[in-house]
């Protein structure tokens, strides 16, 4: 009871440093929303023939697509920047001093982030339904919190592993936007690959867990699939990526920052001494 | 009285530099110690080992009955530490902050009472990215008091402050050993040492080199006289000033500093050899060590 009193708590104090800092919150929630508007203006939402994955309105495809880049930068690269600045400031490291349990700091900086990305995806969904005729059934709606569930569980924890294997903040935000963006590209979130795109990146596009999570989330909302439209293959992807992601945080995990400009060899010192 | 702190055979190597090198001395329940050094000493990875927040190399250490290197939450939960690098959220306001922290201790302060004790009324609905480096030190030191701590370790705790802070916060510390508090304190400031501690450790390059009550100190390591002057430009070398002094001399910016058993045979011969040429020594004074020559002394400093 103590430690979900905690953790409660935890989620909460995380939420409101996320409101408290407008660029983070513009960018994970408005800049999906403007994306949307922008790319359904651009590319016309007139229903065509709606019978296959290929041949689709501009919004219908966009909606889930853009509402799972949302759910991507509310938890990989939120979670990736704050912890490394976090860990920069030594706030971690204060953290790490306190009775607080390490488990539930890292847990509430996950599940904030998820919260966030719920309200981010909500946001999306429901303006794809309510402003551009986007098709939703509530029989695929479970399918639907699943794939979000699985999806924004796995980018959290990559956000964390990224965070461990960045040396600072400014290189954990290099190194998430470089690694989301390209994937996005060849995701079919930013634009549709169509069925033939070519062979490496539609490889690079499988290894990687973007086009699983874009995927499987889209299935539950298009007009033709029969529910509950849970992709199991899909999510089988992104669960080896959220182990994957585990080992990676938990191996490296730091509370301690690397010192700056002090040398070789005491960055050798600290890594030793976080070990 | 039981000891807070055991610590026996410390060392702490990073390759072949042994940042601690063999150090122990055990602090008891009540007693508010300092650690003094120059940086690179080894103070701060020695507190940070006692703290929990660093491995060891090697030896033994029982920071309140536990292994700090193994010890859980409920260690942590009678520690309080003020750390020289530690951040907080600073978009939070300092009331939220403390709030933030209070909640995981078995026995917390009132947020109030904290921002009272560190005298942050003013501030206490401000973002603490609006403070000043002294107010922001004093969220710090707040932050260590938060959980009614049995052992506080202060990380130079006073740094940044102006001087008038600085006195506040030193009765601020004072108070609490009147509770029964244990204070381990690093600093750089020896009269920070002298005015809170009960029992100064000076520390260099790993080792410790004293270990005893300021005045102990001064009567142990700082026997002798200070005779200083400032000493005017000359055209020949200083080796027939300084060679047949029977104390150890110093200098700097035309200064000289020479600690000396032996004033009266010393002193008559700096006066000779300066009226021998016709010198005036500007300042010239007589004085009993003080506690920092007996510090630069142990440490080896140049002054």
């Amino acid at each position: 009871m103590r430690s979900l009193r905690l953790l409660s708590h935890q989620i909460r104090a995380q939420n409101r440093f996320f409101w408290r800092v407008p660029v983070g919150a513009f960018f994970t929630l408005m800049l999906p929303v403007i994306m949307l508007v922008l790319f359904v203006a651009l590319f016309g939402n007139d229903l065509g023939d709606t019978g296959g994955p290929d041949d689709t309105s501009a919004a219908q495809f966009y909606t889930p697509a853009l509402a799972v880049f949302a759910v991507g930068s509310a938890t990989y690269t939120n979670i990736a920047i704050n912890v490394s600045t976090r860990r920069e400031e030594g706030i971690l490291r204060r953290v790490r001093g306190t009775p607080l349990p390490p488990w539930i700091y890292i847990a509430g900086v996950i599940l904030s982030a998820v919260w966030i990305a719920l309200v981010s995806a909500t946001v999306m969904v429901t303006l794809g339904v309510v402003a551009f005729d986007v098709n939703i059934e509530l029989a695929k709606f479970p399918g639907m919190l699943l794939s979000f569930a699985v999806g924004s569980a796995t980018f959290a924890t990559l956000g964390v592993a990224l965070s461990s294997v960045a040396r600072s903040s400014s290189a954990a935000s290099a190194l998430a936007n470089a690694t989301i963006l390209p994937m996005a590209f060849i995701s079919n979130i930013f634009v549709n690959l169509g069925p033939e795109p070519p062979k490496w990146l539609r490889v690079a596009a499988d290894i990687l867990p973007l086009k699983h999570f874009g995927t499987s989330f889209s299935a539950t909302m298009e007009p033709w699939t029969d529910p509950p439209a849970i992709l199991w293959d899909r999510l089988g992807v992104l669960a080896i990526w959220l182990v994957l992601g585990a080992v990676v945080a938990v191996w490296r995990f730091r509370w301690d920052p690397l010192p700056g400009a002090t040398g070789r060899t005491a960055r050798r010192g600290r890594a030793a001494a976080a070990v | 009285m039981p000891n807070a702190i055991e610590v026996t055979d410390l060392v702490k190597s990073y390759g072949s530099n042994r940042a601690v090198d063999g150090v122990s001395f055990a602090v008891e329940e009540g007693e508010v110690v300092a650690i003094l050094g120059p940086n690179g000493a080894g103070k701060s990875t020695t507190v940070e080992i006692l703290e929990g927040h660093r491995s060891r190399t090697s030896g033994d250490v029982r920071v309140l009955g536990v292994d700090p290197g193994t010890a859980g939450p409920g260690f942590r939960d009678r520690l309080g530490i003020v750390l020289q690098s530690a951040g907080v959220d600073k978009e939070l306001t300092v009331r939220e902050v403390l709030h933030f922290y209070r909640v995981a201790y078995s026995r917390p302060r009132e947020v109030d009472e904290l921002i009272a004790m560190v005298e942050l009324e003013d501030k206490a609905d401000e973002r603490v990215s609006t403070l000043s480096g002294g107010q922001q030190r004093r969220v710090d030191l707040a932050l260590g008091l938060i959980g009614d701590p049995d052992l506080i370790f202060l990380d130079e705790p006073t740094t940044g402050f102006d001087p008038a802070a600085r006195r506040r916060s030193w009765d601020l510390v004072r108070n609490l050993t009147e509770l029964g508090r244990t204070v381990v304190l690093t600093t750089h400031s020896l009269e920070e040492a002298e005015q809170l501690a009960d029992r100064v450790m000076v520390l260099a390059a790993g080792r410790i080199v004293a270990d005893g009550s300021a005045s102990q100190l001064r009567a142990d390591f700082g026997k002798g006289t200070r005779i200083s002057f400032g000493l005017p430009a000359v055209d020949e070398p200083l080796s027939g000033l300084l060679d047949p002094l029977q104390g150890t001399s110093r200098g700097r910016d035309r200064r000289i500093e020479i600690t000396t058993d032996a004033p009266t045979a010393d002193l008559a011969h700096i006066t000779a050899w300066a009226t021998s040429r016709g010198l005036e020594l500007d300042g010239l004074t007589v004085s009993s060590t003080e506690l920092e020559d007996v510090y630069l002394g142990l440490v080896g400093e140049e002054a």
